[in-house]
C-alpha cells in the first residue's frame, strides 16, 4: 500500500515538473504596443493598395473602384444623407425640456471634436463612444435615450461628424492598462471568426477589400469607421456604428450583441486609434 | 448462439433509432441537450443565428406534436451549438494567426 | 415647414442639367411596421417639372420608385436665368411644389 503511494507520488511530481518545462510562459514580445499595431496596420493596406491615396481609403469601397467612386463622386452632390444632416443640426441646437442642450456635454460644444471619439473613461474604466455620450447626455438631462441603430442617433452623429468633416481621426490611449486591455480586446474582436459563417471582420475587410461579396465591393478596414454614420442604399436609411457591427454580426449568422456592448466599444476603439491620422469623411453614402 | 443473436439484435436496434417513431420523451430529452448546448453558447457570447432558429423551429415541431421532426431539429441545433462552442474556443488562440503584425 | 424638394439646375451650353432629391417615404404598401400592421401604400404619383411654361420632364411613378427619390436630367432650350418649376402629387393627395432658377 506504501508503494503504491509513494509511487503514486513520484509520477504525480515527474508530470507536474515535465509540465512546468513545457508550459508557454507570457513572452515579453507579448506586450501590448498600439502604436506598433496602428504603423503595421496602415503599412499593410498602404502596401497592399499602393495606388490608393492614403487619405482614400476613409471612402471605402470607392477607394478600391473607379466607376463606383465616380458614380459616388456624382452623389455627392446631391448626397442621401443630406436629409439627415439637417435633421441632426435641428435636433442638437433644440434644447431639452430643462432648458440645456448637447452643447453643455459635450468640449467645445460638441462642434468639430468627433475625431476624438472613442475615448477611454478612466474614471469608469470603459470606452466611451460618441453614441454613448449623446444617449448618456440626453439620460443626465431628463430625456429618454435614443435607439443606437438609426434615426435620431443617426441624424445627431452624423451633424457630428460633419462638422468634424476633414479632421485627422485623432484617439488617445492613455498609459492605463484598462484602456491597452480595451485595445487589445478591441483587436482580438476584430480578428476572432464568428457565425456560422465563420468570418472575421478581418475575413473580408483585411483578406478581400476591393474584391466582391456577392454584389457588393468590400471596403477596407483601414479608416472604415472615419465615413460613420452612413446612409445605405440597402437599408434606404441612415446607420450608426452600432447598426452596421449588429448587421455585421447577422450577416456571418452570429446573434448580435446589445448596441455599446463591451465588445463594440472596444472594437471602435481599436478600429478608429489604428485609422489615425487619416480624415474623418463622414457622413457617407454606400450602396 | 443464442445470446449472440440477442446481442446481435440488441446493437441493431441501437444502430436504428429512427426505425420506430419518436415519443414525447425523446423530444424533451433532445430539445433539452439542445437548450443546454445552446446556453453554453449563449454564455460564452458566441451565439449563431441558425442555432437560434432551428431550436425554435423544434420547439414549434415539439408544441404542434411532430415529434420526428421536433428530435431532428432538436440534434441539429444541439450540433450547431457545439460548434459554435467549438469556434468560440479554439478561436481563442487562433484569431492571432490572422492578425496583421 | 421646409420644402421636399431640393434642386439644382444648371445651364451648359445648350444643355440644362437638373439634379434633384425629394424627401418622401415612397411606401409601398407592402411592409410591415412592429406591430404587425401594414404600412399602407404612400408614393408620388406624377413629378412634374416645367420651364417657361412647358413641361420638360414628367414622371408617373409607382411603388418600385425607392424612398427620398433623386432624379438626374438634362434638357435643350432654356437659358440661365430661367424658373424651373418643380411639382409632384401623390396617392394620398399630398403634393409640393417649388420653383428654382437656372444657374
Amino acid at each position: 500500500m506504501r508503494t503504491r503511494t509513494s509511487f503514486l507520488l513520484g509520477s504525480l511530481s515527474a508530470a507536474l515538473v515535465a509540465f512546468a518545462l513545457t508550459s508557454p510562459r507570457v513572452v515579453a514580445a507579448d506586450k501590448v504596443d498600439p502604436a506598433a499595431d496602428a504603423k503595421a496596420f496602415q503599412n499593410f493596406f498602404f502596401q497592399k493598395f499602393p495606388n490608393v491615396k492614403h487619405e482614400d481609403f476613409v471612402n471605402g469601397p470607392y477607394s478600391m473602384n473607379d466607376d463606383m467612386k465616380r458614380q459616388w463622386q456624382e452623389k455627392e452632390e446631391f448626397p442621401p444623407y443630406e436629409f439627415a444632416l439637417d435633421a441632426g443640426k435641428e435636433m442638437f441646437s433644440t434644447p431639452f425640456k430643462n432648458g440645456k442642450t448637447y452643447a453643455d456635454c459635450f468640449p467645445n460644444g460638441g462642434i468639430g471634436i468627433r475625431q476624438n471619439y472613442p475615448y477611454f473613461d478612466t474614471k469608469e474604466g470603459k470606452v466611451v463612444t460618441l453614441e454613448l455620450a449623446l444617449n448618456r447626455c440626453r439620460e443626465a438631462n431628463g430625456e429618454a435615450p435614443y435607439s443606437y441603430v438609426k434615426d435620431e442617433m443617426a441624424s445627431l452623429t452624423a451633424y457630428m461628424a460633419f462638422t468634424s468633416r476633414g479632421k485627422a481621426m485623432d484617439i488617445k490611449i492613455p498609459d492605463d492598462p484598462r484602456a491597452l486591455e480595451a485595445f487589445e480586446n478591441g483587436k482580438r474582436y476584430f480578428y476572432t471568426r464568428r457565425g456560422q459563417l465563420n468570418f472575421s471582420c478581418a475575413s473580408c475587410h483585411v483578406q478581400s477589400p476591393g474584391e466582391r461579396i456577392r454584389a457588393e465591393i468590400l471596403a477596407p478596414a483601414l479608416g472604415i469607421l472615419n465615413a460613420m454614420p452612413i446612409y445605405r442604399s440597402e437599408w434606404s436609411g441612415m446607420g450608426t456604428i452600432s447598426r452596421r457591427f449588429m448587421t455585421c454580426n447577422s450577416q456571418t449568422r452570429a446573434v448580435p450583441l446589445e448596441p455599446q456592448a463591451d465588445e463594440y466599444r472596444d472594437v471602435e476603439y481599436f478600429l478608429s486609434y489604428v485609422a489615425n491620422g487619416l480624415p474623418i469623411s463622414g457622413p457617407g453614402a454606400r450602396p | 448462439m443464442k445470446r449472440s443473436l440477442t446481442l446481435a439484435i440488441l446493437l441493431l436496434l441501437s444502430f436504428a433509432p429512427s426505425a420506430r417513431a419518436a415519443s414525447e420523451a425523446d423530444y424533451k430529452a433532445a430539445y433539452a441537450a439542445a437548450e443546454a448546448a445552446s446556453k453554453e453558447a449563449a454564455g460564452m457570447r458566441n451565439q449563431w443565428t441558425t442555432t437560434v432558429s432551428t431550436l425554435a423551429a423544434a420547439r414549434k415541431a415539439g408544441d404542434g406534436g411532430d415529434f420526428d421532426r421536433a428530435v431532428a431539429a432538436s440534434k441539429e441545433a444541439e450540433a450547431l451549438a457545439k460548434a459554435s462552442v467549438v469556434q468560440a474556443t479554439s478561436e481563442k488562440e487562433a484569431w492571432k494567426a490572422m492578425e496583421i503584425r | 415647414m421646409a420644402s421636399s424638394i431640393r434642386v439644382r439646375a444648371t445651364s451648359n451650353g445648350d444643355l440644362t442639367e437638373v439634379q434633384t432629391l425629394i424627401q418622401h417615404p415612397m411606401d409601398t404598401g407592402l411592409v410591415k411596421n412592429s406591430k404587425g400592421e401594414l404600412i399602407p401604400a404612400h408614393y408620388i404619383q406624377e413629378l412634374k417639372f416645367a420651364c417657361n411654361g412647358k413641361d420638360v420632364f414628367v414622371a408617373n411613378w409607382g411603388t418600385a420608385i425607392s424612398k427620398d427619390p433623386y432624379v438626374k436630367f438634362s434638357f435643350k432650350g432654356a437659358r440661365k436665368g430661367d424658373d424651373l418649376k418643380i411639382s409632384w402629387t401623390d396617392n394620398k393627395g399630398g403634393s409640393d411644389e417649388t420653383t428654382a432658377k437656372i444657374a
